[in-house]
């Protein structure tokens, strides 16, 4: 091989080398830092993982809300109007956190089935909704209303809210 | 009326655009001077609509016609003048009103610094830019026409959220927008050099400062949004890989890569192909970023699906640009020739592994940011991924590039020795290693990663300054001899000692800063990373259209009186909404920033966030250097004197 030439070739070897190099070392970033979403229903399901990071949303249920005195831990109930899952807080929340408010959290499944939350987030006014959350609610209120259809179907009445 | 003339401008103005993308062309292709001369003025005539089409919105804005639905919904009586104005960018039909208003102003700056350029060049550069803006226009008048009216004009309007109330978010879109669009001519220059043909050195030199200009206003942009996310969201970040951020950082590191890319093409004659290939790359990063903020697809991808049309509009504009610079490219990148030679130790090569490395950094942030958007809009699931991702890659891949930066900037074109370097280099590479190595001694603890930080900040600064000196070469350092040096060669070294400055700012803070929530009562202290805050209380105070709880916090440290703090929690009248106005105490060795939380409890304690963060400044401080450098190489006087003399030879034909 003329000397040119295996400059050139050494160099696009180096080059490809470098490329698939850092291109490999991005994938796997990349599947290390993944987070998957679920919400309250699959987390009762038994759906996500425990002692794993993981993102929640759902409404914070009326009521629920409670502050532990003398630190900043908190606690309230997030549902999607079909199972709901007690979560817990130590921090400061969002502004725009409050009851009734669709809520993402960020955090781990602990043994006793309480949702630990590293990062609450509250976004925008108070009617936007995160869109996980808008998407689940709109799967927990079909599936009531489906309950409601058959449920009229054989007779038994039952009011559904 | 005021915005019906608005709206009719906007309309003359997209003829203009249909005139401008043809008319020139077509003369530039077919040789017919008459066709060619009609660039300037069509173009000149796009920009008198467009800003008579922007001032229609603004006036509506300023006197609070809330019979057009965009005002009604991002405007209110009560809302200041300075935020009336800018609150007419505040939402999706004005920005893109302003992207287009900053489009035809990039034109017609082209048009009039544009002498020393051929003219059928000029009109196929004029003409392409013409096209973006049939773009544009077309898609604001099918889908998001910022004038449309309400047949009941409400009494109020719903304001401008809280949030944008700011000064710095006033300029930010501006900025950014500048930026954005200014690629659009360097992308224009790339197609109109592939439709004539002419790829050379010349159009690398004319692109070149167009480039510089957009990716200073860039900077600036994202840096100034970096800032307000730092002082006006409460959480005390300056970065959060948000898509967000991440779409205008995309075209920032393609953007630079271009930069660097133009100089090897001007300067040698080579990677002509590449450097087309980048333009190409910037500017659709530009438009994908404009959409992915503007379009919702971020809030919800199935934002798509609640109004189609804009959805499928943006899509196939996407396609039209991206797909179709791509089968021009295709078409006559073959018959782009490098003349030049360069060996495997030299200038060019190293420009070349910077220009691969920071591609491969911004191919892996867009994965990062459309995979989880893919996959939702496929409907296979919902994922996330997060800052750890984004750093996981970007730190490793930018070590190198900063080591290169050292080596680089001093090489030889065309071929150096490696023996040369180490001869130059050498000495201050140890120097940097050893001192770099040794400053994080100075703080709390001894951290192996602000050593790497320190080690790079040192060598690019070393290595810069001895750049420097061997231009001076047997001169002294008299200010003759300073001035013998070209201005490029003064930005490229500013403009480095500024990514210094910036990889100072961004590992000390990363690494050194301090941050705790806690339940404070008054009188109580905390003692944070050697600061010492005492909470004096709070209480409530009006604001202008809104009511505050105002804390009250002292910091000493050594028992010395450092300052008096006080963080607000705002309640907006209007939106009801609650702010956080956190109190910041700025230095350039740290600052000190406090977040009120909320009342706990009857005893007057509140919960409050606490940060200590080492050095947060040189963040941004190093992105005005870098801009600055970017000024000083964009006007060096090899662009004024080519400008100059065509303008001569004018003259006296």
């Amino acid at each position: 091989m003329k000397p040119a030439r295996k400059k050139r070739l050494f160099f696009i070897v180096f080059l490809v080398a470098g490329v698939t190099l850092a291109a490999g070392f991005a994938m796997y970033a990349f599947n290390q830092n993944l987070m998957f979403y679920f919400s309250p229903t699959d987390v009762k399901q038994g759906k996500a993982p425990v002692d794993k990071l993981f993102r929640m949303g759902g409404m914070v249920v009326e009521g629920t809300f409670k502050k532990e005195p003398k630190s900043l831990k908190v606690h309230f109930d997030l549902t999607d109007y079909e199972k709901t899952v007690s979560v817990e807080y130590e921090g400061i929340l969002p502004d725009l956190f409050r009851e009734g408010q669709g809520i993402i959290s960020r955090g781990k499944l602990n043994a006793g089935g309480v949702f630990v939350a590293e990062e609450v987030l509250a976004k925008h006014d108070e009617n936007y909704m995160p869109p996980e959350v808008a998407e689940s609610l709109e799967k927990a209120k079909k599936k009531l209303d489906n309950k409601a259809k058959n449920n009229q179907q054989s007779g038994i009445t039952e009011t559904t809210k | 009326m005021i915005p019906e003339l608005g709206h009719f401008a906007l309309i003359m103005a997209l003829v203009m655009a249909l005139f401008q993308s043809s008319i020139p062309v077509i003369g530039a292709a077919k040789g017919i001077d008459s066709w060619i001369a009609m660039a300037k003025p069509i173009a000149r005539l796009q920009l008198f609509f467009m800003l008579v089409s922007f001032a229609a919105l603004v006036y509506a804005f300023v006197v609070h016609d809330f019979s057009v639905v965009y005002v009604a919904n991002n405007s209110n009586t009560a809302l200041p003048l300075i935020y009336r104005v800018s609150a007419v960018w505040g939402a999706h039909e004005g920005s893109l009103l302003l992207w287009a208003l900053t489009l035809s102003m990039w034109t017609g700056a082209v048009t009039v610094f544009s002498r020393s350029i051929p003219k059928d060049m000029l009109a196929r550069v004029i003409g392409v830019m013409g096209m973006v803006s049939v773009g544009f226009l077309l898609f604001m008048l099918l889908t998001s026409n910022p004038f449309d009216r309400l047949a009941i004009a409400p009494v109020e309007g719903r304001d401008l959220n809280p949030l944008l109330q700011d000064f710095g978010l006033a300029i930010h879109p501006p900025m950014l927008y500048m930026g954005y669009v200014g690629f659009s001519v360097a992308f224009a220059f790339a197609i109109a050099a592939m439709l004539g043909g002419k790829l050379d050195a010349a159009w690398a030199r004319w692109s070149r400062p167009w480039t510089v200009i957009a990716w200073i206003f860039l900077t600036l942009g994202i840096s100034l949004g970096s800032w307000w996310a730092y002082y006006e969201l409460g959480w005390g970040g300056w970065w959060f890989w948000d898509p967000v951020e991440n779409a205008s950082f995309l075209p920032w590191l393609v953007g630079t890569a271009l930069m660097h890319s133009l100089a090897v093409t001007e300067k040698r004659g080579t990677f002509k192909a590449w450097t087309v290939l980048l333009a190409i790359f910037a500017f659709s990063l530009s438009l994908l970023g404009t959409f992915l903020v503007r379009s919702g697809v971020l809030t919800s991808v199935h934002a798509f699906a609640t109004d189609p049309g804009r959805g499928v509009f943006i899509l196939i504009f996407l396609v039209v640009v991206i797909g179709g610079s791509l089968v021009l490219y295709a078409w006559r990148a073959p018959s782009i020739r490098s003349t030049a030679m360069f060996e495997l130790f030299s200038r060019e090569t190293a420009l070349l592994f910077n220009n691969v490395i920071l591609v491969v950094v911004a191919a892996s942030i867009l994965l990062g940011t459309l995979y989880p958007l893919l996959l939702d809009a496929l409907g296979v699931g919902k994922i996330s991924v997060g800052p750890p991702y984004f750093n996981s890659v970007f730190v490793p891949l930018t070590i190198p590039l900063a080591i290169l930066l050292g080596f680089g900037s001093l090489m030889r074109w065309k071929q150096d020795k490696p023996a040369r370097l180490v001869k130059e280099l050498g000495l201050l590479f140890v120097i940097s290693i050893v001192v770099g190595s040794l400053l994080p001694l100075l703080f709390s603890r001894y951290e192996f990663g602000a050593a790497i930080g320190l080690m790079l900040a040192i060598w690019i600064t070393l290595s810069t300054l001895k750049g420097l000196r061997l231009r001076l070469a047997n001169k002294d350092w008299s200010l003759q001899s300073l001035k013998s040096i070209p201005r490029s060669f003064y930005g490229m070294s500013i403009a480095h000692i500024g990514v210094a400055v910036f990889i100072v700012g961004i590992t000390l803070t990363s690494i050194y800063s301090e941050e705790k929530d806690v339940r404070m009562e008054p009188g109580e202290q905390f003692v944070l990373n050697g600061y010492s805050f005492e909470f004096k209380g709070a209480s409530s105070v009006p604001g202008p259209n809104y009511i505050a709880q105002k804390g009250h916090l002292t910091v000493s440290k050594d028992g010395q009186l450092v300052a008096t703090m006080y963080p607000e929690k705002r309640v907006y009248r209007v939106q009801r909404n609650p702010m956080t106005e956190a109190a910041i105490d700025a230095g350039i060795t740290r600052d000190l920033f406090i977040a009120l939380g909320e009342p706990r409890g009857a005893d007057g304690a509140w919960s409050l966030r606490l940060y200590v963060k080492p050095f947060i400044r040189w963040i941004w401080l190093g992105t005005i250097i870098m801009a600055l450098g970017g000024l000083l190489a964009a006007t060096d006087r090899r662009y004024r004197v080519a400008a100059k003399k065509s303008a001569d030879k004018e003259a006296t034909a």
